[in-house]
Formats: structure tokens, sequence, C-alpha cells
């Protein structure tokens, strides 16, 4: 009996009339917890009834406390007939389990019913006492703290990052068991939300035990994914990164350097006024910056660097250690002695790590992801390149005796006939992971950053994708042997300046895994690096860049033909590599156009509908001062004898220079220039990424003699051979600009801001657009497509006017194909304005904290021989095309995977096959669509702002600011709450009467808003970051009137205060009035 | 491009003010969007009619959701579905509460029931006021009106405290609620002239002067005798049963002719009307305290504003007074009746004559 939950119902309010006789209602409530349920009394007669009921308590494991979420269910009570509910909260108690989290639930709730939305709001209480030692806990994970933040989080410091964590789960459906045609469609829509909260629960426990079992006590990053499989059932999966957090003391500025580059960064952790801060109870902050003299807190061993006695201090420390002083004194050695270092080299910074190496007990682990986008400076040594893998699968229905029968949901136990299927999907996963994982390797890396997976489903194919960027990570951190790639060593001894270091190229460049150009490093000469770098993590803070960032778009439609099962998937398959190449060809066209070299948080999405595939890449580009000068964009015909079309060619090619010239001035891309030096290693396919020029031995010979005054090298050759290629060009060419005052990314950091003021504006847009004409072709879809784009942001530009200056951060784009004729997108994104007039000023040197260099971390080391035929697949740093087709097996396994063919026959030979495919089906034309792409500063840092301050007047609401990013400008973030993970389904009959799907849906995207709010506030928290819908599904049916949505969102309730302040601003559970406001409207 | 769905949902809820006007003022979303156009709103920030329209339509829908929490506006500060700054929330409230001079002027004095609601189209044709927004402005008019009817203490306050407006619009409520409640009869061809603002602030005068309330100095503790003291949306009876006493100055010739020659040594060269004021004398005298007398009867009341015309303006008028013709003898005119030896009712007459004084300078337009 660990543990007893305590459940309070203090009062309602604006509660809906049920009694239309008296207009008035007969209120009560109806606690549940597991199995047990309490009642309030009846409350007759009123709207805004005060219950003040005793305490509730439920005597409970701590394993139901993880999973169960507490169900509070207000009813009207009937004297004659049944009471009719009038809507329920669910809440869930798993942020009171971590005893570093909230203490106590109090607050507003919305009382939400799935057919009425939002009816009211009660107030609520809940508190736990858990009986045992929380660490003693195995079969529940309690106490393990979830991030959804991509980063180590502020206010923490990562004594250990142990990996990968990986899980899922799976369940039938309520809406497709047999029950579902019998029951009311709330009674569906209740047991589908609550099944998936179980589930949720069940799944972080689960991650929570493998975290335990790694010796950790947190996970950072933290994705969790729902697939609606339909009939076949549904899957609630779930990776994140293990790690073990030191909290730092709430008095210590929570600036965790390697994600919150402030433009002072320097003074929260490292400032010289931190010195006469020192006392006992002082964390790290307090220490002296000299490395001469001993720490005066430290009680351990001198802090020498070569001592760096805190080995095993760092990998186990205690928890309870983190705030005192003496171990802050230990683990403070290396670090001020790295502080000295600053202007020593990064080698020497890593070196002081070293003698740890050895003494670690390194976990072994399968696959070395990180699911972290942002890492400590001087952890990321080198990045090969994205590297991503998708599976096509056919979905079987499950053959499940069980099915029909009215089972609870706590079906989740393996002995159940679906046990099989988590191992089905398990399986699947597994497959595409080990592909990523030998992609990696074919790079010449040990490690997946920025890992993450998805999945797009339509009918019974399933598209399984997973992506992530090849990199080095230090390897004084890992274990012995962990590295197969054994040639590395010298490059790490070569002292690499962090600005640059992690452009390097981390394979050899004498046996390189796919063609690519490769020169000395712009920044630091020493090493080389390639001409174009893609990756999906942020940029790291520390990179040297030159200009300003901006969203870079490439959108692509392919028809498909009509078809079932296994043809369907074929199909699909044999689409997907021409989409990916196209979306690729693209983004560098796209890339060249801005004059830019690198893309950062680069995400591509293929969601599959039942006659159209729809590809969308996001990321975030920007010019690396390390890798060289894009070149530019030459438009050749195919006919040179035709003089009109020479002419015509012309023309196209004076504008696109002229474009070139124009973003080089709007992103202020004014790279110095550099004597022309030797380019690398000898290239024999020196653009091989872009298929289409005229002869690719024409475009390495001739590249030198070509002069388009953008650089020095080759310029990137566009054919174009008929109209479609014309228009094609011109699409490009006729981005719509940004306007002025406007600038976008989808990072979290944008080069070039560095002074963010404090209004956020964080939004949700949706829209679907119907295909109104039957007979579309690609190119019309696409312009579709591209317009539906575009059109969003012009209307986000429009809506956001009166934030300029301002930077749309995290634009996080969704694709999806709802039903035959309808395209999907779904946007999400925060708004920040900035001060312009500091908008060039970069940040003064940032100082590298403690936590950053006391990033030890287990990488895992899979010494399994290479998988060395993928390197052939791998195209540039770039995407590269893997996918292949699963089959239903022998009826007997529900689910069997078929590689076709073998395949590593096929893939040494596939960008050749590719090049000749592409080049029949289109005839030459690069397919450049139209983007908007906006250019935008990419934020670098922070500077601490003004914040408009606003008292809430009498309101009783507290304010709870809202972003996808991972930080609130000018505030800092002192607690971390607990993550918030809320699934909601809203049904309608009366679309009509509800303003049809856009008024359905607006009010129910406000409504998921405002129940997060409030579930924030009742943690007692003012903010949620890393804030994410993870999924927004649409279906309706005008016809019948009738609309559901499904929507799934997460992030991390925090604390946080302004910058300048030391006190928490007090934020009392739920009836404060913070005294904040969203500047923007 | 046409979409078939199209949302933009802000963690605060994003309103522009030009457009919230737009949608009091009852435009459709196609005539908004070309005012907008006009408005040259689309040049400013580089944006295609497209755009305009889905803003105007998501802002639309917006503030169609927050329209029932602004039927009660307290409810807007602590609702959880829409993060709205207090600022914000102000603004919303009081433009809501917002209403055009041109059509509470034509229903003012009216019963705030289906039957005038029925004529809201013809008034919304005569005054240019959009159907929609005559429809909106009748139901706060309504519901300010059904909140406050039965409420003790004073009406600007109520309407100020439950309705969270400023002080002016609550005034201006009050004015409405007050005609509504007494019925004055206001739409007469006679009083077409008379804005909105005359009668509000004649309504004031009436509210301040001539309610229960009004007299009620003392703040009572216990809400049985407030009940009393603070009903100021109704005449105070006694007063009005008092005021028949005043019959006397018209009724016993000494104390008219008395009367009269008092106020006219008063006057007697101070004004180039002196002779009609002379001539004119007895028949004002006369109407003035007809009207005073005949106030018991409730369709009496409702005749109040007509028969100050046509009793005393128009006369005035007719003999060409000018402002301060009409200032100067109204003030004599109360101020010689207490020199008046035989005349009681000083107390009663003050607070009578004060208001009708207010009242006449008010309405007399030069």
């Amino acid at each position: 009996m660990p543990g007893k939950l305590k459940a309070k119902i203090v009062a309602g309010r604006h509660l809906p009339v049920m009694d239309r006789a008296s207009d008035l209602t007969d209120a009560f409530v109806e606690v549940k917890f597991g199995n047990t349920t309490f009642k309030t009394d009846v409350c007759p007669k009123s709207l805004n009834p005060q219950w003040n009921s005793e305490w509730f308590k439920f005597e409970v494991d701590d394993e139901d406390l993880q999973d169960e979420p507490l169900q509070v269910t207000v009813l009207d009570h009937d004297t004659y007939s049944a009471n009719d509910a009038i809507g329920k909260v669910y809440i869930d108690i798993d942020p009171l389990l971590c005893n570093e989290a909230a203490s106590v639930i109090s607050g507003w709730f919305p009382i939400y019913d799935t057919i009425h939305g939002i009816r009211g709001e009660i107030n609520v209480l809940v508190k736990v006492e858990l009986f045992n030692d929380l660490n003693r806990f195995r079969q529940s994970s309690c106490g393990v703290k979830f991030f959804c933040t991509t980063s180590i989080p502020r206010c923490y410091r990562a004594a250990m990052v142990h990996g990968f964590v990986e899980e899922l789960v799976v369940n039938e459906d309520p809406e497709y068991q047999w029950i579902d045609r019998i029951r009311t469609p709330r009674a569906s829509n209740e047991a589908r939300q609550r099944l998936i909260s179980l589930m949720s629960g069940e799944l972080q426990r689960k991650i929570g035990l493998k975290v335990l079992e790694m010796g950790g006590n947190a996970v950072v990053g933290y994705l969790q994914c729902f697939d609606l499989e339909g009939e076949s059932g549904l899957v609630v999966r779930a990776i994140g990164t293990a790690c073990t957090l030191d909290k730092l003391s709430s008095g210590t500025p929570a600036s965790n350097a390697c994600n919150s580059p402030s433009k002072d960064g320097k003074e929260p952790v490292f400032g010289e006024d931190l010195l006469s801060s020192s006392g006992p109870p002082t964390p790290f902050r307090a220490l002296p910056t000299s490395s001469s003299s001993p720490p005066p807190l430290s009680p351990s061993k001198p802090c020498s660097r070569q001592s760096s006695s805190s080995d095993t201090d760092l990998s186990l420390t205690p928890k309870t250690g983190m705030g005192s002083g003496g171990s802050a004194g230990k683990e403070a050695g290396p670090l001020k002695t790295l502080l000295r270092q600053q202007t020593q080299t990064a080698l020497e910074q890593r070196s002081m790590f070293s003698p740890t190496v050895s003494d670690r007990v390194f976990y072994l682990q399968e696959f070395p992801f990180f699911t972290l986008t942002s890492f400590p400076p001087g952890f990321l040594v080198h990045v090969g390149g994205v590297v991503s893998a998708r599976s096509v699968k056919l979905l079987d229905r499950i053959h499940n005796p069980a099915l029909g029968n009215t089972r609870s949901y706590k079906l989740l136990d393996w002995n159940s006939v679906t046990a099989d299927e988590p191992e089905t999907r398990d399986a699947w996963w597994e497959e595409i992971r080990q592909e990523i994982k030998s992609h990696a390797k074919a790079l010449g890396c040990h490690a997946v950053v920025g890992y993450s997976e998805s999945t797009s489903i339509c009918e019974e194919v399933c598209i399984l994708s997973a992506s992530g960027t090849a990199a080095i990570l230090n390897p004084r951190y890992m274990r012995e042997g962990c590295l197969d790639i054994g040639i590395v060593d010298h490059r790490f001894e070569d002292p690499s300046p962090p600005s640059c270091g992690f452009c390097h190229i981390p394979y050899d460049e004498l046996n390189m895994p796919f063609p690519t150009q490769l020169t000395y490093c712009y920044h630091c000469r020493r090493q080389k690096v390639p001409d174009v770098l893609f990756t999906t993590i942020d940029l790291p803070p520390e990179a040297a860049v030159t200009g300003k960032g901006c969203l870079i778009q490439a959108r692509l439609c392919r028809l498909k033909k009509k078809a079932q099962g296994e043809v369907n998937a074929t199909a699909i398959s044999n689409l997907l590599p021409f989409m990916e190449y196209e979306l690729h060809t693209q983004l560098m066209n796209k890339l060249k156009l801005r004059s830019m070299n690198a893309l950062f948080g680069l995400r591509i999405q293929i969601s599959i509908g039942e006659n159209m595939l729809l590809g969308l890449a996001s990321a975030t580009g920007v010019y690396l001062t390390a890798l060289p000068a894009p070149g530019g964009i030459q438009i050749a015909g195919k006919t040179p004898g035709d003089l009109s079309n020479e002419h015509h060619i012309l023309t196209i090619q004076k504008r696109i220079n002229d474009t070139i010239a124009k973003n080089k001035e709007i992103y202020q891309i004014n790279p110095p220039e550099l004597t022309e030096e030797v380019v690398g290693s000898p290239i024999p396919e020196p653009r091989q990424r872009s298929r289409l020029f005229r002869s690719h031995s024409e475009s390495s010979d001739e590249v030198s003699e070509l002069d388009l005054s953008h650089g020095k090298k080759d310029a990137f050759v566009l054919e174009i051979d008929d109209t479609d290629a014309v228009e094609d060009i011109h699409s490009l060419l006729t981005d719509a600009t940004i306007p002025t005052g406007f600038n976008s990314c989808n990072t979290e950091i944008m080069p070039g801001i560095y002074n963010w003021t404090s209004a956020v504006q964080m939004f949700t847009s949706v829209r679907v657009f119907r295909l109104s004409n039957a007979n579309l072709t690609n190119q019309g879809l696409n312009k579709i497509f591209t317009d539906l784009c575009e059109n969003l942001l012009k209307s986000f530009y429009f809506k956001l006017r009166s934030m300029i200056p301002c930077c749309l951060c995290h634009l996080n784009f969704t694709v999806a194909v709802p039903e035959e004729e309808l395209i999907q997108v779904a946007v999400t994104a925060v708004a920040m304005t900035y001060d312009k007039d500091q908008t060039q000023e970069k940040p003064a040197e940032k100082p590298i904290t403690k936590e950053q260099l006391q990033f030890p971390m287990e990488l895992c080391a899979d010494s399994s021989s290479t998988n060395t035929q993928l390197s052939s697949k791998i195209s540039g740093s770039l995407t590269h095309f893997f996918f292949f087709l699963s089959a239903r097996g022998p009826p007997p396994l529900p689910a069997a995977s078929v590689d076709y063919g073998s395949f590593a026959d096929r893939c040494s030979t596939w960008l050749e096959l590719l090049r000749l495919k592409a080049h029949t089906i289109r005839r030459g034309s690069v397919k450049t669509i139209s983007s908007l792409e906006r250019s935008s500063p990419v934020p670098d840092g922070r500077s601490r702002s003004l914040r408009s301050t606003r008292g809430f007047g009498g309101s009783s609401v507290t304010v709870v600011k809202m972003t996808p990013l991972s930080f609130l400008p000018g505030t800092r973030i002192i607690k971390y709450l607990g993550i918030i993970n809320m699934f909601f389904i809203r049904e309608t009959t009366s679309l009509r009467e509800e303003g049809g799907v856009s008024g359905f849906l607006h009010s129910f995207i406000a409504e998921v808003f405002a129940m997060v709010r409030a579930h924030v506030a009742a943690l007692g928290g003012n903010a949620v970051v890393s804030y994410s819908m993870k999924e927004c599904v649409f279906m309706e049916n005008p016809n019948k009137n009738q609309a559901q949505c499904l929507i799934n969102v997460s992030g991390d309730a925090v604390i946080c205060v302004r910058e300048t302040d030391q006190e928490p601003v007090p934020s009392n559970i739920g009836q404060t009035c913070t005294s904040e406001t969203d500047g923007a409207t | 491009m046409a979409m078939e769905l199209d949302v933009f949902v802000g963690n605060t809820t994003i309103m522009d003010e030009e457009v919230y006007q737009l949608w009091l003022d009852g435009y459709t979303v196609s005539d908004a969007v070309k005012v907008r156009m006009e408005g040259g709103v689309m040049e400013e920030c580089e944006a295609s009619a497209d755009v305009l329209l889905s803003d105007t339509m998501d802002q639309y829908r917006t503030f169609q959701m927050c329209e029932r929490l602004l039927y009660s506006p307290a409810k807007l500060a602590n609702q959880l579905l829409f993060q709205i700054p207090p600022h914000r929330q102000a603004i919303l409230i009081e433009r809501y509460y917002a209403f055009d001079d041109a059509f509470v002027r034509e229903v003012l004095g009216k019963k705030l029931s289906k039957g005038t609601k029925k004529d809201l189209d013809d008034i919304s044709a005569k005054t240019n006021v959009t159907l929609k927004s005559c429809r909106r402005q009748f139901d706060n008019f309504k519901r300010v009106f059904k909140v406050v009817e039965e409420l003790k203490g004073p009406l600007v306050e109520n309407i100020r405290q439950h309705f969270l407006l400023s002080d002016k619009l609550a005034r201006d409520y009050a004015a409405i609620v007050f005609f509504a409640n007494n019925r004055f009869e206001t739409g007469k061809r006679k009083l077409q002239y008379l804005t909105f603002q005359d009668f509000a602030f004649c309504a004031g005068q009436l509210i301040n002067n001539w309610t229960v309330g009004a007299v009620g100095e003392q703040i009572p503790t216990d809400h049985q005798r407030s009940f009393r003291f603070y009903m100021d949306v109704d005449l105070d009876k006694e007063f009005l049963q008092e005021l028949k006493e005043l019959k006397i100055l018209i009724t016993d010739k000494d104390l008219l002719d008395q009367h009269k020659s008092l106020v006219c040594t008063a006057l007697r060269g101070k004004t180039k009307a002196f002779n009609e004021m002379e001539a004119n004398f007895k028949n004002l005298s006369r109407g003035l305290v007809n009207i005073a007398a005949k106030l018991t009867n409730t369709k009496d009341v409702r005749d109040f504003f007509i028969d100050l015309v046509e009793k005393f303006i128009e006369p005035c008028r007719s003999d060409r007074w000018t402002a301060a013709d009409m200032k100067l003898y109204l003030t004599h005119y109360t101020n010689s009746a207490h020199i008046l030896d035989t005349f009681k009712h000083q107390v009663v007459w003050d607070r009578y004559m004060g208001v009708i004084k207010s009242c006449i300078f008010k309405m007399f337009h030069d």
C-alpha cells in the first residue's frame, strides 16, 4: 500500500442549466480512482454550488497512481430519472509523485464534456501521500521526471546522459469495439479518452522503469505519440533520452548554458559577482571562477584539471547532493578549471574528463540515439548529416478472441491475446532503428542526435518514419571501444573551435560514404567541411553564423492510384524515394536561392491519403561561416540552338541572380571574402546531389568556368526543357517575400536576433482544403499545396502585425490527408517580439558553464559489424532513401514484414536508378515548387528584456503562457512541475449550429488551451514550455451535421519568473493573479 | 482559396479593435472585408484579400464565442476559455455595450418588449444602423433593464457593478432604464429635435431628485429599509402626491398676481422679451404647475416631456426668447415663489422647479 491519494471537491461555478423548469442545476460530484468511487452531497438549485466536501481518500498502489488519472464527474441529480452527466475532469496525478515537482494540485478545472465542450468549472484539491521511499519501488517508477523539452532543462544539470529509452503499448480502440454500436457517442469518447490516459500512464511508468534500471532519474526529450490504427488497434509509443539530472537549487539562475544562450549568459553563472554570493547552501554559481584557488566550499579533493576527482560523483551523483554546497563544490572542480580554459582549445577542455571515462559503469545500449536537439558546447564533436529511414507496413487486423468481450480497459496485461501485438510493432521500429544506426555508421558517426519517430496511417497502410542527425559525440565520454569507427581518433586530437568544430566531417575523406565536395573549414582552416550541411538538431548556440536564418520549406504532392492492401503498399513504397528526392532538390534550390549553406531542424513529413501522398520538409536555413559559400543556380536549356529559348533562359537566369542578390541583402549574408583555397580531396562527382545536371562530367569540369558572380565555385544547374520546368522556376522565383519586420524559423534559436522582449503569442492554426477538381495533375496539386502553406504563413504575418518586429519561432507544420479530397495543414508556433535596434548585436563570448561541461554520458556502443551495404544508400549529408515493404504474412502471423528483394543490392544502385527514372518521369525539370520561405534571423540568444507586466485586475485566473520553445524570453524557469500530456475528443451532432467545421474546431482548440492552462495553474505553474500539438485528427460528415476531432497536446508545466527577479512570482495555486499578459494581440 | 476549414487560435485571444467595431456594427464578413480593404490595412502589411477574409472570419468567430460571456461581463474575468488581458476585456465590454444615439433615440421610453423588437427593422431602415446592431443594442438595453429593475441601491452604481461599464456609459444606461421603466414619450414629432443626450441629462435630473433614492441620504444598513430608500427606478410617489399642492399657485388668483408682479419687477429692463414674458406669465405658470399637479397620473408622467415642450418651450420659442431669457425667467420665477407669504410648499416647489429648470435649459435649443 504505497500511497494515499486524497481529493477534495470545493466548489463549482458557471454550471450549465440542467433543469429547464427552474433554470437551475442540482449538482453533485463523483470522484473515481481505479475502482473506488466517492460522491459528494447534492448541492440543490445552484449554478455555483459549494460542496466543500470532506477529503476523499484512496489507498492505492503506486503503480496505479502512475497509470490512472483521477476522474471527477459532475452530475445533475434527478429524482425520477437517471442522473445527467454534466461533464468530467481527468486529473493526471503524476506530477505529485515526484518530490521535486508539484506538491498539491488545486484550482479551477474546466468541466469537459465530449459532446458539449466546456460546461462550467470545478474547484478541486488533490494531494498524495507516498509511504515508502521512492527509490525503492521497482514496479512503479515514481519519481522519474519527464520532460518534453529536447535539451537539458534549465535549472537542472545533467550529471549523466544514459541514452535512448523507448516503449510502446497496444490496445484495441474502443471506437472499433462491437459495443460501440450500442453505446452513445459520449460513452465511446469517454472510453477512448480514459483508455489513452491509462495507456499513457502505463507507458510512462514503463519508460520510467527502464530509466531506473539504467540508473537515471529523468527522461528528457520525451516524445509520446498515438497511432490510431483503426480496426487493428491503438498504439501508444514513446521515445526519450534517459538522464541523471541534478537540480540546481532554486536560487541559482537556471540558465543551463546548453540551451539558454542568453545575451548575458555569463552573468548568471559565471559573473564576477557570483564570487560574493558564496555560502554553504549556495550551489554552483557561488564558486570562484579562478582555478588557482581551491573552491571554498569543496570539502573534497582539490580540483585540478588532471585529477578531476569527481568521476564517480559525476555519474552517480546522489539526488540529495545536488543542493548542498559540498557536492557542488566537488563537481565544480573541473568546471572552474574550464573557465580558465576558455581561451584554450576545446581539446583541452575535453581532456579533463578523460579520467572519468574509464571508471564509469556503462550500460550497453542498443541504440545510441538521443532525442535531444540541443547540447552543451563541446559535447557535439562532429555532425555527419541527416539519416532517415522509412518503412511501409500493412496493418493487420487483430485476430483477437477477446474482441467483443466487454473487457476492462486495463487489458494491457501481456497475457492477453493482443500481447504479441506490441512485439510486432516493436519489431517494426526495431528494424527502422537498426537502419538509422547503420546509416549513422556509414557516415562515420557513432550516435544519432535530434532523433524522432513518426507514422502516417491511411486505412491499412502505415508509413513508419524515423530521422535524426548522425553525429560524433565527445568520445571522452564514452566507454573504450565503443567507437567502431576506428579511424577517427586523430581527428579528435585536432583542436576544433566550438564555433565550427561540429561542421567538420566525421567520415573519412578518402572513403566517403557519399560524394560531396570538401573544402577546408572557412573558419579554422584546419579541417575539411562539406559544402552543405543538413541536420535535424537546433543550431548549436556557439556556432559561427553569417547573417540571419529563415524558414525553408519544400512541398510536394504526388497522386497515386487508389488501391488496397499490398498493391497499395507497393505503390506507396515506389513513390517514396521520388518524393524524398524531390523534396530534397527543392530544399537545395531554395537554400541556394537564399545563399545559405546549412539546414537545421529539418523535418520531413510524408503523409498518405487514399489517392495521394503529401510531402512537407521544413527546416531553418542559415549561412554557416565555416562552410563554403554556396554557388549560384544556373539555368540551362536542353535545346541550345533555339534562340528565343536562349533569350528566355537568360531572362530567367537574370531573375535568379537578382533574387539571390536580394536575399543576401535581406538575410544580411556578407561572408568575408576568402582567398580561393584548395578544394579538398578529389571529388569524383562533385554535385551528385543535384541530379539535374546536363551531365555530371560537364558540371564538374565546367564549374570553374561558369561566371555566375555568386560564388567562386560551381553553380547549381537547373535544366529547363519544357513549360512545366519554366513554371517551376517561376514559382521558385515568385516566392512571396516575408514582410518587413518579420522573421521565421522552425528551430529554437534564430541567429541574428539576440534581444527578445517578453511578448509571446503562441498559436495553433488549422486549415483544410477541399480539392474540387477531380482531374488534378501533380503539378496542379503542388500548386494548391504550396499556396495552402504560403497563405497560412501570410495569414500569420497579417494577424501578428501588431507585434512587429517579431519572429515566428518553432513553426511546426503537420500535414495530413484526412479524406480523399482533403488536405489538412496544422501549424503551431510562437511569435516573439524583439528589440529591433540591437538585432545585430551578438552576445558576448558565451562562457561555458559547469553544467555544460559536466555532461558525461553513456553512449552505447554497438560494436557489431557495420552494415556495409548501407553506405551506398546515403545521399549526401542529406536524406537518404530507404524503404521496404511489408506484406501480409502467413495467416497465423498478424503482420509479417517481408523485405522486398535483396535490399542491399538494390540500394547500391539506387541513386543511379533514381536519377534515371526521374529523368524519364519528369523530363529533366527541377521540381522547384515556389516557396515562401521567409527569411528569418535565427535567435541565438535572448537578452533580458523588459517584460511588460500588467496586473490582471480583479481576475482570479492565473495567466498561463504557452510556448513550443524550451524557454520564455525575459524569464527564468525556476521549477518544472511535471509533464502535461492530454488527450481530448470532441464530437458534435449539431455542426451547423456550432458554426460549421471552423466554429467547431475553433472552440475545441480554445477549449484545449483552456484545459492545459487550468491544469498548469492548478499545479502552481504559470507557463508551459516545449508545448506541442502532437495530434489533431479531424473528421467531418456535413451531411449528417456531425464532426469529431481528437487532439493530443503535451508540454512541460513550469514556474518562471522574470529574469531580474530573484524570488518567484507568487503563483499560488489557482487563485493568483500573476502579473503577466501576453503582449500580443 | 476557399477553405473547407480555417481557424487560428492564439493562447492569448487575438482581437482587432477595428474588426470588433465592424462586427458590432453588424457588418457581414464580406462587407467588413471591403471596409478593411478600403481602410488600407492590406498595403500596410502586404496582405491579400484572402488573408483579410480569413482573418475577418476568425475574428468574427471569436467574437461570436465571446458574445455569451459579454452577456454577463463579470464572467469574462474569471472564465477560462479565453485568455484576454484585462484592459482588453474592458474594451470588449465597453464597446459591446456602446450604442448608437440615433438608435437609442428611437426606442427611448418604449417598452423593451418583443413587440418593440419586431419593429427593429423599421428602426434599422430609418436610422441606418444595421438590424444586427439594432438587435444587439436592444438586447443590451433589455438585459440591463432586467438585471437592475429589481435591484436595490443607486441605479447607476448597480449598472456599473453588474456590467463593468464606465461611469459615462452606466449613466446613459441608467437613463435608458429609467425611461423604459416610466415609459416617457419621446417619439412625438414635437420632441424630435431633442437628442438622446438631452434626454439622458433630464433622466439624470429626475433620478437624482425625484425618485425615492434621491432623498434617502443616509446609507441604510438593513435591506428592508434600503428597499424603500434606494429604489430609484421609480419616481417618488409621495412627492408626486405633494406636487398637487402646488396648484395653489395658479388657482389662488391673489397668489398668481402676486407671483407675476414679483417676477415682472425682477425682470423689467433686463431682457428684450420682457413684454412677451409679462403677457404670457399666467399661461406659462399655469402650464408648469399643471404639469406638476398631473404627475400622479401614469399617463401624464409619460407625457412629461411633451408637456414641457408644448406648455412652455414652444410658447417661449414663438415669442423668440433666447436661452438667456429663459434662464433669467425661470430663475426669477422659481425664486419669487419663496417670497410669497401664503405659499407654504417651498421644499416641494424647489424639488420640482430644480429639475424643471435644468430640464428646460437642456431642452431649449436656440
